[in-house]
């Protein structure tokens, strides 16, 4: 079967969204809940996104994604009307949702597109939502207006302040752990590292806090373990234990770590596929 | 005396019916033809190239075609091995392959990954002459020769459907059980869909068993031949999630399902540095290269594996072996094979063994890794092992590995690969309520493989615990013929 393209719309630089054809993922897909994409069956990597929006009724999936690599670069070609082979999903458990009272969501970069669903539950179960959401720059903020619509309150912060407050997410929300009542529920989703320093400030405050783990994938359905991370001292695939774990318990610098594992290659593959298609990748 | 004329002269006695048991034990043993060792380790292309005519029918005549045919015991399936054996000497090569397939549907398969030298060629009587099983009668590659020979016939045909009965049934997995199973409902006139979670089907038989022990194109034979009959199948759908069992029930109208995903779920050694950049465990390594052809990366495959210089394959099983061969073939220059017990209770099949060894792997017997020790960027550089000895027998029969203490000594490696088996992925067992599982995760089902739930029927790996493809074959045989029996009455 394959999936169309049935709208493109570029975020921001390397950032594309699309909603595309997926009828039976459309239906099941539950917020936190990703997707395998395989561009052109065959040999070609199977790529896992995160399902940033799904229409049963129109059986479309929203992807929202960053041209980091060959794959992901290959996808971001794709025009209106093109099709992908391959989508398998949903994959990965739902996220837990419930009335925690306040509920922080911190997003960094592409971290804003997996967030954005997560966000709207957390908002039609009755809680307070607050977002914090982050960018190296102002023209990297990717879906500020999405989150205005289900947010109490919004914060944005850049890096270089350009735009919104010169911080890095942990600034705002050392303070909001600070307020009273305190937050029920912290949910963080962006760069590993980012990630990594969020647990280590709502630590300090007891605020229990989810994080989205974007490990390297392949199946998928828990057959290979190269998904695998370290939580609480165990062994835990991502794909089917997670994506979603107690940022507390998890074991960043080790997955850090295997987030470069194929670094080489990955760049060398990029630079012949560019060097092939002769595409100018946008600045 | 070449072959060719050794093969008249034995014929004509057999014709005349002079040819004594004493003639058949002179005939040499055929060896199986091969790839040079050195030539293999540059591609994936099959190892072994399968018996010529002459050596089919040399080997064949070595059967002494005994009244009890203890062989056929110790098949699984119960091929009727005499039978099929005769009609290679009579050149009648067409009918030899209808005996086999009266019991194994895919004969191309397990002519070449059954283990025979502990099923049907342990019994056989002229390797107990010799006493040695490795003189037996060449069963496996006799079948092997037989399907070869069918496939080559460009043999259009597929089996014969019944009417349609307005019956539905799902199969849950493309592996070889699963495919059993859709030949056999299908046949019986029923409605088929067989999904699967990957993008392309044959379950372990493609993204597992290496090309150069069991070529991609011999499996998606069978799987066209299943298209051709009329089965349905959807790849990139994973049941549990996509849709869950009772939904497929429920919603979509089957009246019947088997469950047939296999053992995916790797277990680790639970060691210090398990999870350093290139650390693998076998499934994610050998699926990275098969399924995905890691071996092309940059020529048309976009999935890379760890470019290795020296890898440790930790397992004594068809699957390290595989990844070992692996490998080799990726371009690694030391591969360790490390095991904590002794050859002789290896659990991979004997000639794959022997072509590990031929290809250059490095066999550390009686060894267990400790812990695996990695750089200051958390990529492997070694493994420190313990040297072990082999104890009183285990619950599994084989003596057990005993460590012997202070023996730790170090080999540097830049890949490690773990093989030491698969669990029952949880997936299903976690999303079908009320399927009764074993405290291991694997599905209990009764002797015709019907599981605690109502029109639903499990086999191979999954009820099995990691086992062979025969076995797989064998139960998908039991759960189809319930399967059709239980529509009957439905
Ligand atoms: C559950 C999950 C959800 C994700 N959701 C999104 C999303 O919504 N939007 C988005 O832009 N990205 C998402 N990602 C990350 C995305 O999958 C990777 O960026 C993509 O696979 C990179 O492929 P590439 O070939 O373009 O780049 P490459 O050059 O191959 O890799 C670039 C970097 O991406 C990571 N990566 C590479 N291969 C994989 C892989 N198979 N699985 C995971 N990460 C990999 C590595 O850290 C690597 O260094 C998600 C990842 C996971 C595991
Ligand atoms: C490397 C390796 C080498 C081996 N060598 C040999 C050998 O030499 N000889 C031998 O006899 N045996 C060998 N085996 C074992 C043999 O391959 C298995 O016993 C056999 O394949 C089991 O068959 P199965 O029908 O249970 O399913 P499998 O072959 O395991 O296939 C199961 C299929 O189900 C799919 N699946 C899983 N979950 C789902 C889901 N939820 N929804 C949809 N689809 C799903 C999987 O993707 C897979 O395609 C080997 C195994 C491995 C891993
Ligand atoms: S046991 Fe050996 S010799 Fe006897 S019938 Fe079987 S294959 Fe032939
Ligand atoms: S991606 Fe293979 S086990 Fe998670």
């Amino acid at each position: 079967m394959s999936h169309k393209l049935l709208s493109k719309k570029q975020l921001c630089p390397n950032v594309y969204m699309t909603d595309i054809e997926a009828p039976l993922v459309a239906a099941a897909a539950r917020p936190g809940q990703f997707v395998i994409v395989c561009l052109a069956g065959g040999y070609s990597e199977r790529i896992p996104l995160t399902i940033a929006g799904a229409d049963a009724k129109k059986g479309t999936i929203r992807l929202i994604w960053q041209a980091v690599g060959k794959s992901t670069v290959e996808l971001g070609q794709l025009k209106v009307g093109d099709s992908v082979e391959n989508i398998l999903g949903p994959l990965g458990k739902p996220t837990h949702v419930e009335k925690f009272g306040t509920v922080v969501c911190i997003g960094g970069g592409i971290g804003n597109a997996p967030l954005l669903p997560i966000a709207t539950a957390m908002k039609k179960a009755g809680n307070k939502v607050i977002s914090i959401l982050g960018a190296r720059t102002r023209e990297l903020l990717i879906l500020e207006e999405d989150f205005k619509a289900v947010s109490d309150e919004i914060i944005i912060v850049t890096d270089d302040g350009s735009y919104g407050r010169k911080a890095l997410v942990t600034g705002p929300l050392d303070e909001i752990c600070q307020a009273a009542p305190k937050p029920g529920l912290a949910v963080a989703i962006g760069p590993a590292i980012m990630m990594k320093f969020c647990c280590a400030t709502t630590k300090k405050y007891d605020v229990p806090t989810v994080v989205s783990l974007n490990t390297i994938m392949i199946d998928g359905t828990g057959m290979c373990g190269g998904c695998r991370v370290e939580v609480g001292g165990q062994t835990k695939f991502v794909c089917v234990d997670g994506p979603e774990f107690d940022g507390h318990l998890v074991n960043f610098d080790l997955m850090m770590k295997r987030m470069q594992a194929y670094k080489k290659q990955e760049a060398q593959a990029l630079e012949e596929y560019k060097h092939k298609c002769k595409i100018g990748l946008d600045k | 005396m070449n072959q060719q004329q050794l093969l008249d002269e034995l014929l004509k006695k057999h014709k005349d019916g002079t040819l004594k048991p004493s003639d058949r034990f002179n005939i040499p043993p055929q060896p199986m033809p091969q790839q040079d060792s050195v030539e293999r380790r540059k591609n994936v292309n099959e190892v072994a190239l399968g018996y010529t005519e002459t050596q089919a029918r040399l080997e064949a005549l070595r059967c002494l075609q005994c009244k009890n045919a203890p062989c056929v015991e110790g098949c699984p399936v119960r091929i009727k091995i005499k039978e099929f054996i005769t009609e290679i000497v009579e050149g009648n090569f067409q009918k030899a392959l209808d005996i086999i397939r009266e019991n194994s549907l895919l004969p191309a398969v397990c002519g070449r990954v059954c283990p025979q030298e502990v099923q049907c060629q342990l019994p056989c009587t002229v390797g107990k002459k010799f006493k040695d099983v490795e003189k037996s009668v060449s069963i496996g590659r006799l079948e092997r020769f037989v399907s070869d020979w069918g496939r080559k016939q460009h043999d259009q045909s597929s089996p014969a459907v019944a009417a349609a009965t307005g019956k539905k049934v799902a199969v849950i997995g493309s592996g070889p059980g699963g495919i059993v199973v859709a030949t056999d409902v299908r046949r019986a006139g029923h409605d088929v869909t067989v999904f699967e979670a990957f993008h392309k089907t044959g379950g372990v038989m493609v993204y597992g068993i290496p090309e150069f022990r069991l070529p991609k194109a011999i499996v998606q034979e069978e799987i066209d031949t299943l298209e051709k009959m009329g089965v349905k199948i959807v790849r990139n759908f994973v049941v549990g999630r996509t849709k869950t069992i009772k939904q497929l029930i429920e919603e979509d109208g089957f009246d019947a399902v088997y469950v047939g995903v296999g053992a995916g779920l790797p277990m680790f050694m639970g060691i210090e540095g398990e999870h350093l950049v290139g650390v693998y465990s076998a499934n994610e390594y050998l699926t990275r290269a098969n399924l995905m052809r890691a071996y092309d990366f940059g020529k048309g495959a976009d999935t890379p594996i760890a470019m290795s210089k020296r890898v440790a394959v930790v397992g004594g099983g068809n699957v390290a072996m595989d990844s070992a061969r692996t490998a080799v073939r990726l371009g690694a220059e030391k591969v360790y094979l490390v095991y904590r017990r002794s050859e002789k209770e290896m659990p991979a099949r004997v000639e794959e063994v022997h072509h590990a060894k031929e290809e250059g792997i490095e066999f550390h017997l009686l060894r267990n890794p400790k812990k695996i020790i990695g750089n200051a960027e958390g990529v492997v550089t070694a493994i420190e092992c313990l040297k072990f000895e082999l104890g009183e027998p285990d619950a599994s029969g084989r003596r057990r590995p005993v460590p012997i203490e202070g023996s730790e000594f170090i080999i540097d490696v830049d890949t490690v690969v773990v093989a030491i088996g698969n669990g029952a992925n949880p997936l299903i067992g976690q999303t079908t309520d009320g399927l009764t599982l074993n405290k291991w995760g694997n599905i209990i089902v009764d002797e015709n493989c019907k599981t605690s739930l109502e029109g639903v029927y499990a086999g191979g790996d999954i009820v099995l615990g990691a086992a062979t493809v025969i076995l797989a074959m064998g139960q998908g045989r039991t759960a189809a013929a319930a399967i059709n029996e239980y529509l009957k009455s439905k």
